[in-house]
């Protein structure tokens, strides 16, 4: 185990380190010339050379990345170039809605997948266990833009039960109207995600089914079901936290287009703002925290699956 | 039997066997849903490219949003443009986007793959680990770091699907590759003197096909959902092309007082994705040999998870 830990946190921080190496790259030596980008087309060279010199983009490049990695390192993501404000600051202001939204979905895709996937495993001879596959399969085609308009058409326009859009002015002041401002944007991932869940949930129990554990069980004289509970259900449980990184992800992604669908002054519609505005430290601050993030998330998922499995606990 | 008769039974022999599948692919209700589907909308996009009932862009303010009828199957949007034209039109920029980004995941996922399966052993491992790091970048971030510094087009979401794509597909032909390399029937051909590069043509990559085919399948479909988002987001198509996504952001202004506008565009995305999921699914059951034998529950066990895109 502590040698398999110490595998991983170097490959994390070999992830780090490529993450930041390749979004750097990207931003910074693709343009060509960012200067002129940020200037505008009519500008004279004397105002890209300002520009130049305020970015630091006139020394070397090693020294350049170097210096940003040091401040990444030291928590500093760098200033926007529009505004003049902390990106590390902003982020942490509108994660106070994205976090909320991301964990709300993500409940939400646990609650609708779990259930259902152990469901259409056990009844895939069945009319209700083939319609959920199916459904289950139909729904996770669906992008999720649409899926949130759908959502916005029965529940706000026809139903008038839940805002269309916004999120209110003064945050978390009044929990119920934020929360409420939520719960439209988090039903549509979590179900998209839900779905896709569901999917995996149902191929885990359809193998644990096979298992020779749990027929030896039933053959016991356990029920089937009970078989399937005690014996079959942790593996289960095991292998969705595999996918969890994943799912997790994919929340992350999700949050970008549905917050722009709902208007909420989240961080992917940050993210979204400045890359229309060609705000190019912002983004490159926005997207390590970012990459960052769901490389940490994997790193802990894989730490946390190799401690609950004890089949690989023994191999260690 | 002559020669000739012989030689002619074997070459048909081995035509059945190389179009096998596409019988088998035909008989499974997933393969066949997917074809068709697939089918269907590239011959809309190939109609589409000489004939729509209106042109797609033609403002038409007299006729802002006809309801569905005779003249408007779909009825219209807010500056009269005829939905079910702009639709049709739409289709062709899906196409174009899914086979462009399934070309340039094809190449890159082929020399990754090759790189990580048939180099020295140095080489071949950091290419594992470079996957391995690559694949946690999801296909909207880096569609979105491209757009920042080049602008959103088009061609932004071909090469960022691609790339994204492309390491996907390499994860998944890497080990098929090495498995085949130290199979029975390279080493034959080893042995009966053909290059590594003639034994790479003939025996290694038509054993890995199946499986990379399959993987494609399933990222065209990653390519329409992102076309579709990014095109929403504004970083994909330019207002003045025809898209799906577009067109979803376009009728959501309107969305409280024309609610059903919407349905139409986000059926054509989702069956077109959907059957590309379901075509990627029947190519694996009509290609995989252990996938065929297996039964019931062991093969429903086997499903692909699809990622989140947009």
């Amino acid at each position: 185990m502590i040698r398999y830990a110490l595998t991983r946190t170097a490959l994390l921080l070999l992830g780090l380190f490529v993450a930041s190496a390749v979004i750097f790259l990207t931003l910074r030596v693709l343009p060509g010339d960012v200067a002129q980008l940020i200037a505008g087309t009519g500008s004279t060279p004397e105002q890209q050379e300002a520009i130049r010199a305020r970015l630091g983009l006139d020394r070397p490049l090693p020294l350049q990345y170097l210096e940003w990695l040091g401040g990444l390192l030291r928590g500093d993501l760098g200033t926007s170039l529009l505004t003049g404000t902390g990106v590390g600051e902003e982020l942490v202001r509108r994660a106070a809605v994205t976090v909320p939204l991301g964990i709300l979905s993500l409940l939400i895709a646990l609650a609708v997948s779990l259930p259902l996937g152990v469901v259409s495993a056990v009844r895939r001879a069945r009319a209700d266990g083939v319609a959920l596959s199916v459904g289950a399969q139909a729904l996770a085609a669906v992008p999720v833009v649409w899926a949130g308009m759908m959502l916005v058409v029965v529940f706000a326009v026809w139903l008038g039960w839940l805002p269309a859009q916004g999120f209110p002015r003064e945050g978390w002041a009044d929990p119920g109207a934020a929360l409420r401002a939520l719960i439209l944007p988090a039903l549509t991932i979590g179900l998209i995600e839900g779905a896709m869940l569901l999917r995996f949930v149902r191929s885990a129990t359809l193998s644990a089914l096979g298992q020779d554990h749990v027929r030896a069980a039933a053959a016991r004289g356990l029920t089937r079901t009970a078989a399937l509970v005690r014996h079959g259900l942790p593996v289960v449980g095991l292998s969705v936290v595999t996918v969890l990184g994943l799912q997790i992800a994919g929340i992350i992604v999700g949050a970008v287009v549905i917050e722009q669908l709902f208007t909420l002054p989240g961080i992917g519609r940050m993210l979204v703002a400045d890359v229309a505005a060609r705000d190019l430290p912002k983004v490159q601050g926005a997207l390590v925290a970012l990459t960052g993030f769901v490389l940490l998330v994997g790193f802990v998922v894989d730490l946390t699956h190799r401690a609950l499995d004890p089949r690989q606990r023994e191999t260690a | 039997m002559s020669r000739a008769a012989l030689r002619r039974q074997r070459r048909a022999r081995l035509r059945a066997r190389r179009w096998g599948w596409l019988g088998r692919l035909w008989a499974l209700g997933t393969g066949r849903f997917g074809l068709l589907v697939v089918a269907a909308v590239t011959l809309t996009a190939l109609v589409a490219a000489v004939w729509t009932p209106f042109d797609p862009q033609q403002v038409d303010l007299a006729a802002r949003w006809s309801a569905p009828g005779l003249d408007h199957p779909l009825g219209t949007d807010g500056s009269g443009r005829d939905i079910l034209s702009l639709l049709m039109a739409g289709a062709r920029t899906t196409i174009l986007v899914a086979v462009g980004a399934g070309l340039i995941a094809t190449a890159l996922g082929l020399v990754l793959a090759a790189l990580g399966a048939l180099t020295t052993r140095v080489v071949r491992e950091s290419v594992a680990v470079l996957i391995d790091i690559l694949i946690a970048f999801p296909v909207l971030l880096i569609a979105m770091m491209i757009s920042a510094v080049w602008g959103g087009s088009l061609a932004v979401v071909v090469w960022s699907v691609g790339i994204g794509f492309g390491v996907n597909i390499a994860r998944v032909t890497r080990p098929e590759l090495r498995r085949v390399l130290h199979s029975d029937v390279v080493l034959a051909g080893k042995a009966a003197g053909l290059t590594p590069v003639q034994n790479l043509a003939r025996h290694l990559l038509p054993h890995v096909a199946p499986v990379f085919i399959v993987q494609l399948s399933w990222g065209m479909a990653v390519a329409v959902l992102a076309e579709a988002g990014l095109s929403y987001l504004g970083f994909g198509a330019p207002v003045t092309d025809p898209s799906w996504g577009l067109l979803l952001a376009e009728l959501q202004q309107y969305l409280t007082v024309y609610p059903l506008s919407v349905l139409w565009p986000g059926l054509a995305i989702t069956v077109t994705v959907l059957g590309l999921n379901l075509l990627g699914d029947g190519l694996r059951e009509a290609t995989d040999p252990t996938l065929r034998t297996a039964r019931g529950a062991a093969r429903a066990a086997r499903t692909h998870m699809p990622e989140v895109v947009a």
